[in-house]
Order: C-alpha cells, then sequence, then structure tokens
C-alpha cells in the first residue's frame, strides 16, 4: 500500500518510519488509505465535502494524532477539510505535514483547510510541515488554510515549517483569542530558484489577558520571492508581539507587511521585523574555525532555521 | 613560529589609499606570549586581522614555520593552526554553544566542554544548550569566544582584547587560563590588551601606533614606563603635572 516514495514523503513530513502510534490517519492521491482511533481520539470522515473530523474527548493527555497527506502522482488537485474539536483540557500533539512528489509535468496541489476548536483549558501542539520533490516539471502547490478559535486558558503552538521542494504556497493563519488563551507561532520557511510564498498571519485578541507570539524566520535564495503579513489585533487588555526575520540572498525579494491594531487601550503591540543578508562578521567567524564559505553559510541558515 | 617581514596593508577609501599598516616586521615564537599595545586607531586590530588573513596585506610576506601563507585565505590559514579571538564577535541565532564549540574543535577533535567553560569561567551547566543570540551579554560572549578558541589545537591563538567586558572576579581566572595554555602547549599566544595585568603575562611588549610597529620591549620596561606615565602626563602642555611622558606614542 505505502511504497518507497510514500514512505520517504512521509518521513519528511511527519518524522515517521512507519505506521505511527496512536491516532492516524493517512491520505494519498486524495483518498484516506489508513486509520486509526484510540479511546479518546476519534476520526470521522465528513459526508458533505472530502475530509475528516477529529474529535478530542476532554481531558484527553499525553495523546497524538498524525494526519499526513501524500501525493505522488502528476495533475492532481486535492482539497481537503479538517475539523478539529478539542475536548476541555486536553493535551494533545496534532502533526499534519504534506508531501508532494511530482513525477510529471503537470501541476500537483494540495489545498487544504484546517479548523481548530480548542475549548476551554485545552493545550495543542500542532506541527506543520511541507515538502516537495520529484524530477518533473511539474508544479508543486501547497495552499493551507488554518482557522483556530481558542477558548478560555486554552493554549496553541503552531510550528508550520517549508524547507524544501513547494513551488507556490499562500498559507493563511487565522487565530481568535479568547480569555487568558495564549499563542505561540514558530514559522519557518526557505525558498529558492523562482517559488514563491505567502505568509498571512493574522491573531485577533479578544479575551481579556490573552497573549499572542509570533516568530517568523526565513530564507530566501536564488530568484524566489517571499511576502510576509503578520497581522495583531487587540479587542482587549492583551499582549502580542510579532518578530518577522528573513536573510536575503542572491536576487530574492522578500516583503515583510506588518499590521498592529490596539482596539483597546491597555492592548500591548510589538512588531519587529528585518531583512538582510547572512552577517559578514557570521560567515568570517566560522571560517577562521576551518570552515570554508560555503560551510559558514549552511551553518548560520541551518540554525537561523531550526 | 610566526614571521612577518616589510608587511603593508592599505585600503582604498574615497579614491585615496590610506595606509593601515606599514612596514610591519615581526618574529613570534613557539611557547611564547606577546602583548600587542597601544594607542586606539593604531592598527593593533588590523594586524591581528591580516594574520588571521580577514585583512589582505599589499606587501610583505607572512611564513608559519617557514611555510609562506601570504596568499592563503581564511580558511586555509585556519586549517594551518592560525586561531582569532573576535574583540567583538558576532551572535547566532539558533546556534548552541555546545554546537559552537564543536565547530571550533572540527571533526577528528574530541573536547570537554565543560572543562572549556570552566576555564573561561562559565558554568556549563547553565550555557552549553543556550544559543548564542541577543540574550548573550558583552561578558558573556567574550567568554564563548575565548574558550572556542581554547578547543582548537592552536599554533598562534590570537586574542583581540580578551579581558573586554570582563568582570574583576573573573579576571584572575582568564589570566590564569592563558598561563596554562602557555604552559600546556606549543602555541604562540598573541593578545591585544591595554590592561596591566595582561602586560605582566608576555614575555615582550609590542608597542604599535600609526600603523607601524613603534618599539618591541620586556614587560619589565614598558611596566617602568606606566609607572612614570602614573606620575607625569601625556597632555605636554603646562597643565598641573606639567608631564614629560617618557613612553613617545608618535603623537
Amino acid at each position: 500500500m505505502l511504497d518507497s516514495i510514500d514512505k520517504n514523503l512521509l518521513e519528511q513530513v511527519a518524522d515517521l518510519h512507519k505506521i505511527p502510534q496512536g491516532a492516524y490517519n493517512i491520505r494519498k492521491n486524495g483518498e484516506g488509505v489508513a486509520r486509526n482511533t484510540t479511546k479518546n481520539i476519534d476520526i470521522v470522515t465528513k459526508k458533505d465535502k472530502p475530509g475528516i473530523d477529529v474529535i478530542v474527548k476532554p481531558g484527553t493527555k499525553n495523546e497524538s494524532v498524525h494526519i499526513p497527506v501524500i501525493l505522488s502522482e502528476e495533475g492532481l488537485d486535492d482539497m481537503v477539510y479538517n475539523t478539529f474539536e478539542i475536548g476541555e483540557n486536553a493535551d494533545v500533539i496534532i502533526i499534519a505535514g504534506c508531501g508532494i512528489h511530482n513525477p510529471g509535468k503537470k501541476k500537483s496541489q494540495h489545498d487544504g483547510v484546517h479548523e481548530f476548536f480548542v475549548r476551554k483549558g485545552a493545550h495543542i501542539k500542532y506541527i506543520e510541515k511541507h515538502y516537495g520533490e520529484g524530477n518533473g516539471t511539474g508544479e508543486r502547490v501547497l495552499n493551507p488554510k488554518t482557522i483556530i478559535e481558542v477558548e478560555e486558558n486554552g493554549v496553541v503552538e503552531l510550528e508550520m515549517v517549508q524547507i524544501k521542494g513547494v513551488d507556490r504556497t499562500i498559507r493563511d493563519t487565522d487565530v481568535r483569542l479568547h480569555k487568558n488563551a495564549r499563542l505561540i507561532v514558530s514559522e519557518r520557511l526557505l525558498t529558492y530558484l523562482d517559488q514563491t510564498a505567502e505568509s498571512n498571519i493574522t491573531v485577533e485578541l479578544v479575551g481579556e489577558n490573552s497573549t499572542a507570539q509570533v516568530i517568523s524566520r526565513s530564507v530566501a535564495q536564488n530568484d524566489s520571492k517571499q511576502v510576509f503579513h503578520l497581522n495583531l489585533r487587540g479587542y482587549a487588555p492583551c499582549r502580542g508581539h510579532i518578530q518577522c526575520d528573513s536573510i536575503i540572498m542572491h536576487n530574492a525579494q522578500v516583503s515583510s507587511i506588518p499590521e498592529i491594531s490596539a482596539l483597546h487601550s491597555d492592548a500591548q503591540l510589538i512588531h519587529e521585523a528585518a531583512i538582510g543578508k547572512i552577517a559578514s562578521e557570521q560567515l568570517i567567524k566560522l571560517m577562521s574555525l576551518g570552515l570554508t564559505e560555503k560551510e559558514a553559510e549552511d551553518t548560520v541558515l541551518k540554525g537561523f532555521l531550526k | 613560529m610566526l614571521e612577518i617581514a616589510n608587511l603593508n596593508v592599505t585600503s582604498a577609501e574615497d579614491n585615496d589609499q590610506v595606509q593601515i599598516l606599514g612596514n610591519i616586521n615581526l618574529t613570534l615564537e613557539d611557547k611564547k606570549i606577546y602583548v600587542i599595545t597601544g594607542p586606539n586607531g593604531g592598527g593593533k586590530s588590523s594586524l591581528a586581522k591580516t594574520i588571521m588573513g580577514i585583512y589582505k596585506s599589499t606587501s610583505g610576506k607572512i611564513k608559519l614555520d617557514g611555510q609562506d601563507i601570504t596568499e592563503l585565505d581564511i580558511t586555509e590559514r585556519a586549517r594551518l593552526g592560525i586561531g582569532y579571538a573576535f574583540q567583538q564577535p558576532p551572535r547566532f541565532k539558533g546556534l548552541k554553544v555546545k554546537e559552537m564549540l564543536k565547530l571550533a574543535a572540527g571533526p577528528n577533535k574530541k573536547i570537554n566542554p565543560h572543562d572549556l567553560l570552566y576555564d573561561v569561567g562559565l558554568c556549563a551547566q547553565d550555557y552549553l544548550n543556550r544559543e548564542i543570540n541577543s540574550s548573550f551579554s558583552g561578558g558573556e560572549l567574550k567568554r564563548i569566544e575565548i574558550a572556542s578558541i581554547l578547543a582548537r589545537d592552536l599554533k598562534v591563538a590570537v586574542f583581540d582584547e580578551p579581558e573586554a567586558g570582563i568582570d574583576l572576579w573573573s579576571f584572575q581566572r582568564l589570566s590564569e587560563t592563558f598561563q596554562k595554555m602557555h604552559e600546556e602547549h606549543d602555541t604562540t599566544i598573541v593578545i591585544i590588551s591595554h590592561q596591566e595585568r595582561i602586560l605582566r603575562l608576555a614575555d615582550q611588549v609590542i608597542l604599535i601606533a600609526n600603523g607601524e610597529i613603534n618599539e618591541i620591549m620586556s614587560k619589565e620596561k614598558i611596566l617602568s614606563d606606566i609607572e612614570s606615565l602614573d606620575d607625569s602626563c601625556l597632555c605636554k602642555e603646562d597643565c598641573n603635572k606639567g608631564g614629560r611622558a617618557s613612553v613617545g606614542f608618535n603623537r
């Protein structure tokens, strides 16, 4: 059922070497191919549109859900809607991610809409890795949309990583934070050749004492282009911090467009953005330890995107 | 042994050639400590950077153990055993202290990172897994920088104002570390410094001003000169001290 290409894709997007422990749903070329549910985590196929509902019972602790998507044919246009219901005081890790192996000339595309309801006091860590490969000239396109509602005292950690092989991406992330809710976003993006990437993150801090921290780091190489719209809106006494850092190389282009809006006088919002080359001091320091210029560059980038 | 002969460094600024270093002749022997001192902007760091290959020489020769390294780049010189501790070390987002020390030691050398950090007065438990980012103070950064030099087997180690930003309590420890490095290895140690306590470690003191070597002297001589400096004044005007400095900085 899963061949070597599939296994490699799974390893890249979900660090999976074999079928995972716990709950999982593996989607391949537009169809579900494997699923497991547990006592506390149910996975149900949607009836009205493609996709699944993942239901985590209140109080579930230390469990994980793997929901990787793999595409290994050319010319696919896969669209999926997934809904996550995270019960009160649950604490789970959700590992999503999409790997595309495009062997042909036609475009392969996966668009995913992920909607999360994080109930009172629940804590999720959501890891989403995107990866593309294949020798064909067909484009590999991934457009994820993530919508998250975080209820009182809920905590959401988002880790969004796209390091290799995705030609076009537009990623939209919308989060609403209620009272005492907390959001930590860590985004890592690398583009090269003539790839394009756009990341739009909007966080609405609607509840008292809600906090958001968004750290976005990217590297743009060759002729690639990146655009970041990172937007915080504070409607209540709240705190928010965006840190957007990009390393630009070769002929790449990066736009970082900040927006912070305080709609309450006790909203404290900070936006920091920086775009620049690798500091020559860093390269010289590493070269003076015996690294070549290329090795020094790789070391700086690897650390930066970690 | 590092031999520098007739070394000149110039830089082009606004179409003007500015001399950075002029006619430097130096022989730095194994197992010795040299302290380079002199006024700010006199060329001390430029000499250190030229030894490391960061600045290119315009003319002259540099030889390491008889091998001409004048045309070698930074990486090649580093691999032959030259090391340079930066005056203002850069920070690295995402790179941990233990990873930096491993990079410094190279792929084939086993190091004990705990001992290295102890030698620069840092507690390994607190630092090994920390990233070398903006959370580090200037003094902490300098110590990690020194540790990264100690991690290597070097023929020539150049330290650019290693004591700057290091607190008084740790200063003694630092002096001991240099002494130990001196006793245990054949390394030629070059320290750029203005500190009397560092000068006391020197086998020889090299005074650089206006891009040239002004004088090479014993530490005894410079220390007695400093003593008389304390009693006099450099302004050479008719001030209270009416100074007559005995160390001429070629002003």
